[in-house]
């Protein structure tokens, strides 16, 4: 089935199979392999972009859903003249990664989560980041990250 | 020291590339015409197979190959035999069971790969492999590690008639039973150390090509080092280590399971081979959850004497490990001389019997996993602690205070003859204690009974011993244009080594910090003597050996530099990246750059500046990072359900290099540590042998609600006094302080329950258990 989207600002037409999952078709198809999967059973987050400005598990959709869509992969995220994103820039500051397998889909729900939350409170991001799994870091610099930035976001 | 010099919280080289999407890890790889690899694994825990029939396989559109051990035993493959060797006192060996890469006789644990399927696509191959028809004979399973020892139990491995691979001991056990009988207080104890899912979040892979013209297999795989897994590779596949060539991209985590001699990377590497065609192999999670050793699964009882002043008289320890179906390269010495050597840990303890049995059982082969031992027996003796401070009436800091080893003995030799050079673990534990506000803990107390919670404290004074294998070879090279590369035996599966090392020779060199690039995980450029990276030994090993090359090239530098400023090479002094003789000077850059030129050489000097150190050190010098954890919970009464509400860590790492890094050890260790103790548990059912936990949705990953925040410190007036940096390792600490202070904290808590202690993970429904039968048992 052909499909067109927009992914990271570049419009892209392919004609797929209608089994093919989205985190496959990004990465085996489109070789954005920054997007990564880390379960099969829509737990880890590792797999998270952003469809229509939301934070969407690629690895629970199939492609063809997102035809039309609007994509933002962690390739993405970062300026176009390669400045960091304010949450991919907090991460570095706080230390909010160590092997960086987890990490595109922690950026990516970050960023939703300043989005959505700005000024979010410790307790609030926890909670938000239920669906995303890190082993390496005992999350504590990942919190930090996205209160630091989510606290950027509004002003505080 | 600049700003990127040792000891600064240097931000990571690394974290742009990981931020942006350009990590590239295994799996991000593909190559022209590769076909993908997917097994048939057991479905059974014990079955004898009867025959394989690859021809519905064969007959999916895509697949074009099915191998099964037996085609690949013809093609070269050698069997897996664990390289450990234990004896019993009378000196009866340990049994070892032969592991075939895909048996085609017997199949020993459910998830045993026994078929390979090769096919154009990776849904072919698993399509291909769901038509595999095995005929199975089911056998009787055992399951159950305490069972498993039992002299009536079902025996896995018919030709040695037992379960107990070995019986090992210390000593005879005479003298310290009778100790144990005659004293004035006696504690005992029975501990379940469950059985683990590691899950590095980089599920395994592994990609495989063949150059048939040099004879040689490239195999791209993540490890926590290339040369072990060359060595161990090469030898399965019954070929010379020098037509191996492995490679380690990104590595999604290791935490001990990564260099390990998987079926699966054989089979891929195998294969290549024999079709002369790329071959890869995508694990899936649910795959990894039952090919990826598991980990600790020890059950222990302890019994100790105390003196009428709370002092250990005697300990008697009994540990049987379950070791899964077929012995891995580590799994039976994890208690014995691998970490639980530490045992028993920083306590003084004269008299003391150590016995373990490892058994074999219908699971997944149990090795190495953060801590791989240290944690199982900083455990024991913790729990052994909380039991004699209310057995002799003290409280639990006065029984610590009264048996950890004092300054003044050290170094301390230790029952199984290590050698403590450093560490004040009643000093940091009294900090500790401060730092928590330990004595203040009664009034939040009760400010938490007023909301009808209930809160409870914990600590945990541990040791652990760090540096695994005794040999690390690094280089340091510099280019014509003056830029240096660090090319590192050790490998960072996200410990920061780029940035780390980079420091280093920043302080060492003066070479600035942008001007240093790093090289690793390549048999072709990594340094033979290269090891990798576990048992938290890369600064202790690979910091070595960088310093160790630096010096060899500031020596050669001096006399490249006397040449060039026609000065005596004594006279040559160096700092700051320049070399100086009076007045003149001339940059470390400048040096490397008249290195590369022969003309501009002294006499007997060889072009280039280039210099590899190959540190080797005493096998038993190991050092010993040590700390006191004190963990704080509030408990609900009526859901059974726990809250970390503080959480206080002060950790003896000796010299630290980047406190930014060393601090992520601490609180991912903890995570680890918490999660086996809160959450986790790989659990079998005991009847059909299935591994009821067999993915994310049933098995408890610890999220970022269950913990809080650590508050992490430090202590630096105890440096190692065994290597050249003073630097103990760091990376398992937390995975050893944090089980035994939370466990604690929770059992304080429920005093007036009376409940004395629950067995990990402490789930709500195993805490409100205990509740109600506390209940009920006072009622009676």
């Amino acid at each position: 089935m052909n499909i067109s989207l927009t992914i990271n600002g570049e419009k892209i037409t392919r004609d797929i199979a209608t089994n093919l999952l989205l985190a496959d078709f990004l990465r085996d198809n489109l070789r954005l392999t920054g997007t990564h999967v880390g379960c099969d059973t829509t737990q880890c987050g590792c797999c998270i972009i952003h469809l229509n400005n939301k934070a969407v598990k690629s690895c629970t959709m199939l492609a063809v859903q997102a035809d039309g869509a609007q994509i933002t992969t962690i390739e993405g995220l970062a300026g176009a003249n390669g400045a960091l994103h304010p949450v991919q820039e907090a991460f570095r500051e706080h230390h909010g990664l160590q092997c960086g397998f987890c990490t595109p889909g922690m950026v990516m729900m970050g960023a939703d989560i300043v989005r959505r939350l700005p000024g979010a409170d410790e307790a609030t991001i926890r909670h938000q980041l239920e669906g995303n799994i890190c082993r390496c870091t005992g999350y504590q610099g990942i919190v930090e990250a996205i209160m630091d930035a989510s606290s950027q976001a509004k002003g505080i | 020291m600049g700003q990127y010099g040792i000891g600064q919280p240097v931000r990571r080289k690394e974290d742009v590339r990981l931020l942006t999407g350009k990590g590239r890890y295994t799996d991000d790889i593909h190559f022209d015409g590769q076909l993908w690899a997917a097994f048939f694994r057991s479905p059974h825990a014990h079955a004898k197979i009867k025959s394989i029939d690859s021809a519905a396989a064969l007959s999916v559109a895509g697949v074009r190959h099915v191998f099964t051990g037996e085609d690949m035993r013809k093609g070269g493959m050698k069997p897996l035999v664990a390289d450990i060797n234990f004896t019993d006192r009378k000196g009866n060996k340990m049994y070892k069971p032969v592991r075939h890469i895909l048996p085609s006789d017997r199949a020993c644990y459910v998830g045993e790969p026994l078929v390979m399927v090769l096919a154009d696509s990776a849904e072919a191959a698993r399509a291909g492999a769901e038509l595999i028809e095995i005929d199975f004979e089911t056998l009787p399973n055992i399951t159950s590690t305490a069972k498993a020892a039992e002299p009536d139990a079902y025996v896995l491995h018919p030709e040695h008639g037992s379960n107990i691979a070995v019986h090992w001991e210390n000593s005879a056990p005479d003298e310290v039973d009778a100790l144990i009988a005659q004293a004035p207080h006696k504690v005992k104890i029975h501990l379940v150390n469950n059985r683990l899912i590691v899950a590095p979040m980089e599920p395994r892979c592994a990609v495989a090509t063949y150059d048939a013209k040099e004879d040689v297999i490239t195999l791209y795989s993540p490890t926590q080092g290339v040369r072990p897994a060359q060595a161990g590779f090469a030898g399965l596949l019954g070929i010379d280590k020098k037509k191996l060539r492995v490679i380690s991209l990104d590595v999604g985590g290791g935490f001990g399971i990564r260099s390990k001699r998987y079926p699966e990377t054989a089979a891929v590497a195998w294969a290549a081979k024999h079709i002369n065609q790329p071959v890869k192999w995508r694990g899936d999670r649910s795959e990894t959850f039952v090919s990826d050793h598991h980990g600790r699964d020890q059950v222990n009882d302890a019994v100790m004497g105390l003196d009428k002043n709370g002092r250990v008289i005697a300990l008697r320890l009994e540990t049987i490990v379950n070791v899964g179906a077929y012995s891995g390269d580590n799994g039976p010495r994890l208690p014995i001389d691998g970490g639980g050597r530490i045992i028993p840990c920083g306590y003084d303890i004269e008299k003391f019997y150590f016995s373990v049995k490892p058994v074999y059982t219908n699971t997944v082969p149990t090795d190495t996993y953060r801590g791989a031992g240290r944690p199982e027996a900083n455990y024991i003796m913790e729990r052994l602690m909380d039991a004699a401070a209310e057995e002799c009436g003290l409280t639990r800091d006065e029984i610590r205070r009264r048996n950890l080893i004092p300054l003044s003995k050290m170094p301390y030799r230790t029952q199984m003859n290590f050698v403590y050079d450093s560490g004040d673990f009643i000093g940091t534990m009294d900090k500790t204690l401060e730092l928590a506000d330990w004595k203040g803990f009664a009034s939040r107390r009760k400010e938490t009974e007023k909301r009808g919670k209930l809160r409870g404290i914990g600590l945990a004074s541990f040791v652990e011993q760090a540096g695994g294998r005794p040999t690390e070879e690094m280089r340091v090279k510099f280019d014509e244009n003056g830029k240096a590369t660090v090319f590192s035996g050790t490998f960072s599966h996200g410990q920061g080594h780029e940035t780390v090392y980079a420091q280093m020779v920043n302080d060492y060199l003066g070479v600035p910090f942008d001007q240093i690039d790093f090289v690793q995980g390549d048999t072709d450029t990594t340094p033979p003597g290269g090891v990798g990276t576990f048992g938290s030994r890369s600064s202790m090993m690979g910091g070595v050996a960088i310093k160790r090359s630096c010096g060899q090239i500031i020596m050669k530098g001096k006399k490249i530099a006397a040449h060039l400023l026609q000065a005596d090479p004594a006279a040559v002094t160096f700092e700051n990246g320049l070399f100086r003789v009076g007045v003149s000077s001339i940059s470390i850059q400048d040096v490397a750059r008249a290195a590369s030129d022969p003309a501009k050489l002294p006499e007997g000097v060889t072009p280039g500046l280039d210099e590899s150190n190959l540190f080797e050190r005493e096998p038993d010098l190991n050092n010993f990072p040590n700390g006191c954890h004190i963990c704080e919970v509030e408990v609900d009464p009526e859901l059974g359900t726990i809250e970390i509400v503080k959480y206080t860590a002060l950790d003896d790492c000796g010299v630290v290099l980047n406190p930014l890094i060393v601090h992520g050890q601490v609180y991912g260790g903890v995570a680890q540590g918490i999660g086996q103790a809160l959450t986790e548990d790989a659990i079998y059912d005991a009847e059909s042998g299935q591994l009821l936990a067999g993915s994310f949705m049933d098995y408890g990953m610890p999220r970022a609600h269950h913990l809080s925040m650590i508050e992490a410190h430090f202590t630096d007036d105890q440096p190692c006094k065994t290597n050249d940096l003073g630097v103990k390792g760091a990376g398992e600490a937390g995975a050893c302080g944090a089980p035994p202070a939370f466990v604690s904290a929770v059992c304080d808590a429920l005093t007036p329950y009376g409940v004395k202690h629950i067995d990990m993970p402490l789930t709500p429904e195993r805490v409100w258990t205990a509740i109600q039968q506390a209940k009920a048992h006072k009622a009676a």
